[in-house]
């Protein structure tokens, strides 16, 4: 099949068909090699993970005839962290008759990411994003419909159309209840097996080639190796890097670190979503942030005191935000940005808030603004207020005990989705051959930046309609492998025997300090010096620091108990030793992209007026970094990307 | 807030369990019931001793891994909330608060707070879906579904299987939860050719796992943190009573 060799690193070939365009998928489709029928069922195929990428990845795979065998550390597959998506997922559909197209889509995330991502697989994603909405009707999910009992959309950020599909505010948990039913199909047709509270520890990797993983039963503490064909990782993002973050509570980086210690590139680690709209952290022991709809940000005004006394006094529980008036209130989106006024995208909204924050006029603990809904509710009645956003009034005053109808939500910025992720090329395999990674787990769609309603489509589209092909090429060539014993090969023995020596290496610290105050130790320093502002000399004392943490954590933590069984702290700490690992990997990606773009700011970086600034001419392309062995320094190869089919252009929001 | 806290420990599936009794300070009322747990989970891990197991993973009420009885309340005290969505300021200073594992013949306890819900799985594989393969579909707006069979199919479609309609009922049925999936893909076009089928291998499989009957005392209804209706349950029996007059 014709591919385009990457120009300058040839450690990093895209595999991207050539042609025009709109004719690269059905080009790759139509050319690609595919395993025959009777041949599918002596493939073992590894999927790690059960979220939307992976559990429709892997109900696809065994509706083909592949033989699956699929983990989860939760303790059923329906659990997966894609079922808290509120929003929506987005599809070319054109329903609405308002423009839309497969160009249209493919574009606005194009410029979304700001030019950071991949042509032909955002036109791919696009192009399938329309067989998702099918698919999902086909299972039953109960997508909204008008009275006429046709799908009806909402509009999203970054979209001059209305093309978002969604189901109540719980889009996430209806369509991984979709994929979650396909999946049981397929568990009940013999085609796939389950393994739930099962966490991946490490990948086999058989003369350069992925042959399988070693995983542990966090019930029984028992370590298993595990053969495959082909090993795919739906392991979502590493936002918990942050400590806080809107992820779960035990959404990790584990899988992803452990395949780049065996060789595969890691792309873009810097690239991290911060979302405007959560609830605030309320105090030392919070776990984790609450997201509230990118949507309220329609109907609601952002501000803070225009003194700074007035922010003390509200601080202290002296004076009322609703006491306030207007003109003694910086509505500073609106001041800043009035065309776009409080609709500015994600990272212009959240890096507003913080500046604000910094300089002393933040509410509540400090780290938080006003989301204030008074002049909408005296413009359209509560009752309208009510309907749009009831759940979400709802859910807030559960949390923080305070009714927003009556006085204005405190809301402030916080760690969301991860754009970086595994590098990819176009099949979807990373730079380790028969390792595949899918979903929020790879790099490949969203550039620096992710458009609200996509992250759902490209779980989809991954899982659903492009690995289910894409890696039938690859195992077309594995024909003449058969099954292999993990019990008699060395590589697996190996594996085992050094997962089994770092689990030791952790129990037997048996130090003072506890797994999370670490953790909230790296989050806090991540937040600080590699969050929404970055600068070179923040960064790298922030790296310093994270060293010092590892340091301290690899001395002094302590968990109790056995290795054996259910541990909850050696869980903890298996994933924390991670994460202390690829945070540095995250500042170290962050010190070395001297631009601002996207989800990316860099404070030496940036415009007169504040705004970011990009640097096309030295910095379009894929960071994609290689792990050369401990204690030494990581190696930066470079995907670059070609712009054929659209025009580069600078984001503007204030105009 | 300082509370005394009894709970439920238990060492794995045959070890003997007992409550042990802890005390601990300084909560504050905006904490999270799961973020006052991880408080008392540290504390007893500073003190060396194994902390206490439990459930949680969103923390935001819709992943429905967290699952608590707390002072003899599935999801504790507050209406229409999981646990993770319950806060402190729903208790006063001073107060003892119980907390359980599930108690169900279904749900086995693994260790400490945590049950085995691997029943649920295992009741959907039997026919909690839709048989279509990927790509096999057409259009979605090909099929028209009126609204409001669309938005009671989602109403019952919000079941987060966290089992708190087992752990409440006294029968420890699983009915509520079977009746959300059967109801709510027998009310779509899409689901009716599998439905009779779909009920009786559903309620097999629930009667096989050990889950009791259903004496329709409405507990469940009253608990589930989603508000799924009995009315459900009454379409799952007119579904079922088909199945068996179609053999």
């Amino acid at each position: 099949m014709p591919s385009r060799q990457n120009k300058k690193d040839m450690k990093l070939n895209a595999k991207i068909p050539s042609g025009p365009l709109a004719e690269k998928w059905s080009t790759y489709k139509s050319t690609q090699h595919l395993v025959n029928p009777a041949n599918k069922r002596k493939f073992d195929i590894i999927v790690v993970g059960t979220g939307l990428a992976g559990a429709s990845a892997a109900a696809s795979l065994g509706e083909l005839g592949f033989k699956v065998k699929n983990f989860c550390y939760q303790d059923s597959p329906r659990r997966a962290h894609s079922i808290a998506a509120q929003g929506g997922i987005n599809a070319a559909k054109n329903y609405q008759n308002d423009g839309d197209s497969v160009y249209r889509l493919f574009y606005d995330t194009i410029k979304g990411g700001d030019y950071r991502s991949r042509e032909a697989n955002v036109y791919r994603l696009a192009e399938v994003s329309n067989r998702i909405i099918d698919q999902c009707v086909g299972q039953g999910v109960p997508f909204a419909r008008d009275y006429g009992g046709y799908l009806d959309n909402r509009s999203f950020g970054g979209a001059l159309v209305s093309r978002t599909f969604y189901a109540r505010g719980q889009t996430g948990q209806q369509l991984l209840l979709g994929a979650y039913g396909a999946l049981n199909r397929q568990i009940a047709a013999g085609n796939v097996k389950m393994y739930t509270r099962t966490e991946m520890m490490d990948i086999v990797v058989i003369d350069g080639v992925a042959r399988g993983i070693i995983s542990r039963n966090l019930e029984t503490g028992a370590l298993e190796a595990h053969f495959g064909h082909a090993v795919v990782l739906a392991t979502g993002g590493y936002g918990n890097v942050y400590f806080l973050s809107t992820n779960a509570m035990g959404s990790n980086a584990s899988a992803a670190w452990k395949a780049y210690k065996r060789g595969a590139f890691f792309a873009n680690p810097a690239f991290v979503q911060i979302h405007p709209t959560c609830i605030p952290v309320h105090g030392a022991s919070q776990s984790k942030l609450t997201l509230m709809s990118e949507s309220l940000r329609n109907d609601g005004r952002i501000w803070v005191p225009k003194e700074k006394e007035d922010a003390e006094k509200i601080r202290a529980g002296k004076l009322k935000p609703t006491d306030l008036p207007d003109e003694k209130r910086d509505y500073y989106l609106e001041r800043r940005y009035p065309a776009f006024g409080n609709l500015v995208p994600r990272d212009v909204a959240s890096r507003a808030a913080k500046e604000r924050c910094d300089a002393g006029f933040g509410v509540g603990s400090g780290q938080a603004v006003y989301l204030d809904f008074k002049d909408s509710i005296n413009r359209l009645g509560q009752k309208v207020i009510e309907e749009r956003y009831g759940n979400l009034f709802q859910m807030y005053e559960k949390i923080v005990d305070e009714n927003p109808y009556k006085t204005p939500m405190m809301i402030y910025p916080a760690i969301h989705y991860a754009m970086g992720g595994l590098w990819v090329d176009y099949e979807l395999q990373t730079t380790v051959p028969g390792l595949f990674a899918i979903g929020e787990a790879n790099f490949s769609d969203h550039g620096a930046n992710r458009l609200g309603a996509s992250a759902l489509m490209q779980g989809l589209a991954d899982g659903y309609f492009v690995l289910p092909y894409t890696i039938q090429n690859y195992l077309a060539g594995q024909l003449n492998v058969p099954r292999m014993d993990p019990a008699a090969k060395p590589e697996f023995k190996n594996a085992l025997d050094a997962v089994r020596s770092d689990i030791d290496k952790l129990m037997n610290i048996k130090g003072k300090r506890t797994v999370d105050s670490l953790h909230k130790d790296l989050g806090l320093i991540m937040w600080d010096h590699v969050g929404m502002g970055r600068n070179k000399v923040g960064l790298e004392a922030g790296i310093k620091k994270i060293r010092e943490v590892r340091e301290t954590f690899w001395q002094d933590v302590r968990i109790p108990g056995t290795a054996a069984g259910m541990n909850i702290e050696l869980e903890k700490a298996n994933r924390v030793a991670d994460f202390l690992e690829l945070g540095e990997l995250l500042a170290q990606d962050a010190l070395h992209r001297e631009e601002s773009c996207g989800g990316h700011f860099r404070e030496e970086h940036q415009m007169d007026d504040g705004e970011a600034r990009r640097n096309d001419e030295k910095f379009k392309y894929v960071g994609a970094w290689e792990y050369k062995g401990p204690g030494k320094a990581d190696e930066l190869h470079k995907e670059h990307l070609d712009y054929e089919f659209i025009e580069v252009k600078t984001r503007n929001y204030k105009e | 807030m300082d509370l005394t806290l009894k709970i439920w420990r238990q060492a794995d599936r045959k070890a003997k369990g007992r409550f042990e009794i802890y005390s601990i300070k300084n909560i504050s009322p905006d904490s999270s019931f799961l973020e006052m747990l991880d408080v008392l989970n540290e504390q007893l891990v500073r003190d060396n001793a194994e902390p206490v197991a439990f459930d949680h993973d969103c923390r935001e009420g819709i992943c429905g891994m967290c699952s608590l009885f707390i002072n003899g309340r599935a999801h504790g005290p507050d209406e229409s909330i999981t646990t993770c969505q319950l806060h402190m300021r729903k208790f006063r200073d001073g107060d003892t608060i119980v907390i359980e594992p599930w108690r169900a013949c279904g749900f086995p306890v693994i260790k400490d707070l945590i049950v085995d819900r691997n029943a649920f799985d295992k009741i959907l594989q039997a026919g909690g879906f839709i048989s279509v393969n990927t790509n096999s579909v057409q259009d979605g707006n090909a099929i028209i579904i009126p609204k409001e069979k669309s938005d009671e199919a989602m109403d019952a479609a919000a079941c987060i299987g966290c089992g708190a309609c087992v752990a409440t009922c006294k029968n420890s049925s699983a009915m509520l939860f079977v009746a959300s999936k059967v109801s709510q893909l027998a009310l779509l076009p899409q689901g009716k050719p599998e439905a009779v089928r779909r009920a009786k291998a559903m309620v097999a499989k629930m009667d096989e796992l050990g889950f009791g009957g259903c004496t329709n005392t409405g507990a469940c209804e009253v608990e589930c943190p989603k508000n799924i209706s009995l009315a459900h349950i009454a379409r799952l029996n007119r579904e079922f009573l088909l199945a068996n007059l179609k053999p």
